[in-house]
């Protein structure tokens, strides 16, 4: 069945508190921590940020704590700036680009977990092994047999505008995290992300491996268990539509039904 | 004992099912049938509301009202087993409780249309 409890040893604990001293403008961070090495429990630290000499992200918080009040808060990210979706992680229940989500966006405290329903790997940091192989399982490159042109491939100003809503995919993984069907059955579906880059493939014109891509989604799992519930639009923070992508590759199943 | 297979093994499993889309399909189809069927069904029962025995009887006997009661019932089950099968699948994930599932929610469908088509078969062409 799927799994609507934590199991015992990942039933999350409350942790340390971590003042600002002589900070008056603070504000809390509860940041989930998690240890493979320890064999403890997770737990929610609380840290005190002085939101005086802090940016305005809460990236920015996350790198304060790290250098200024506890050095082993592990994250990942890098470019501080939405393009490499290396910051996802849910953010006061949402998932979200922690560089790119302002922290008075949210009224109050701020609780930080990594991205839902995936192993993870230590506190903030996700297991997304199985995401990058889904990825990899949709041959994410052009296929071609045509002879290899002597210079680019042309393609028609309307047909390159297809693509738009869809290449500004930085893979982040806060749409499928967010998806249930992906919770449940995330190791059988490809899930929004996936699915919305393997639409990225299926209407690009100068791809020619059209219905080979169809065969591969041609399942009642790894295509169909989506059931149009939009959390991945929700999620998403480059304002993509994974769901509307989903929907245009059902769309061309049936077509090639006849 | 650690699952030794990689990563892309494990999604790439046994492969596409070539299959999916007709099963979706036939879902949409059977839910547009509902829409006109089911308001004929309401609209009929609310109309029919507080009479006896035998007027519900001889409503049921007409031919139109038996055929549309037959389709309604027929398409109801089809599309109940259908989206059963949906949420089975999303939440079942041990193989054998699978399919003992699925086997019993089809028996069963078919039970509840054959005995349901069958009492309005016996109505419209008993005495």
């Amino acid at each position: 069945m799927a799994e609507f409890s934590l199991p015992k040893n990942s039933r999350v604990g409350k942790g340390k508190t971590v003042k600002a001293d002589g900070a008056s403008n603070t504000r809390a961070f509860h940041v989930y921590r998690w240890n493979p090495d320890d064999g403890e429990n997770p737990r929610m630290d609380t840290f005190e940020v002085d939101m005086d000499n802090c940016g305005p992200m809460v990236l920015d918080a996350l790198i304060k704590i790290k250098n200024e009040m506890d050095s082993t808060v592990t994250f990942r990210r890098s470019c501080r700036e939405g393009v490499c979706g290396s910051c996802a992680m849910n953010i006061n229940g949402k998932n979200g680009l922690a560089c790119t989500t302002a922290i008075d966006d949210a009224k109050g405290d701020v609780a930080i977990t990594p991205l839902p329903h995936q192993e993870v790997v230590k506190d903030l940091v996700p297991d997304l092994s199985n995401f990058y192989a889904q990825y990899a399982s949709i041959k994410p490159w052009m296929q071609t047999q045509s002879t290899t042109p002597e210079k680019e491939r042309l393609q028609s100003h309307e047909d390159r505008a297809k693509l738009d809503g869809l290449y500004e995919c930085i893979l982040c993984a806060c749409c499928s995290t967010s998806c249930p069907s992906y919770w449940w059955n995330g190791d059988k579906y490809l899930g929004p992300a996936i699915l919305l880059q393997a639409y990225r493939w299926l209407i690009d014109s100068r791809d020619e491996a059209t219905g080979d891509r169809l065969d591969h989604l041609e399942d009642p799992f790894r295509l169909y268990r989506c059931h149009t519930i939009m959390n991945c639009a929700n999620a998403c923070p480059k304002g993509l539509n994974p769901a509307k992508a989903i929907a245009e590759i059902k769309k061309m199943m049936v077509e090639r039904k006849g | 004992m650690a699952d030794m297979k990689t990563p892309l093994a494990k999604v790439h499993g046994l492969g596409s099912a070539k299959d999916g889309t007709h099963h979706w399909m036939v879902q949409r189809m059977t839910a547009l049938a509902n829409i006109p069927l089911v308001i004929f069904m309401v609209v009929s029962f609310v109309g029919n509301a507080g009479k006896g025995h035998a007027e519900w009887v001889a409503w049921l006997k007409q031919p139109l009202v038996s055929v549309l009661v037959i389709l309604f019932l027929a398409n109801f089950v089809y599309h109940m087993r259908l989206g059963l099968q949906v949420v089975v699948e999303d939440y079942v994930h041990d193989k054998g409780t699978k399919i003992a599932t699925m086997v019993l929610i089809t028996f069963a469908c078919v039970l509840i249309a054959a005995l349901s088509i069958f009492s309005v078969l016996r109505i419209a062409f008993g005495g």
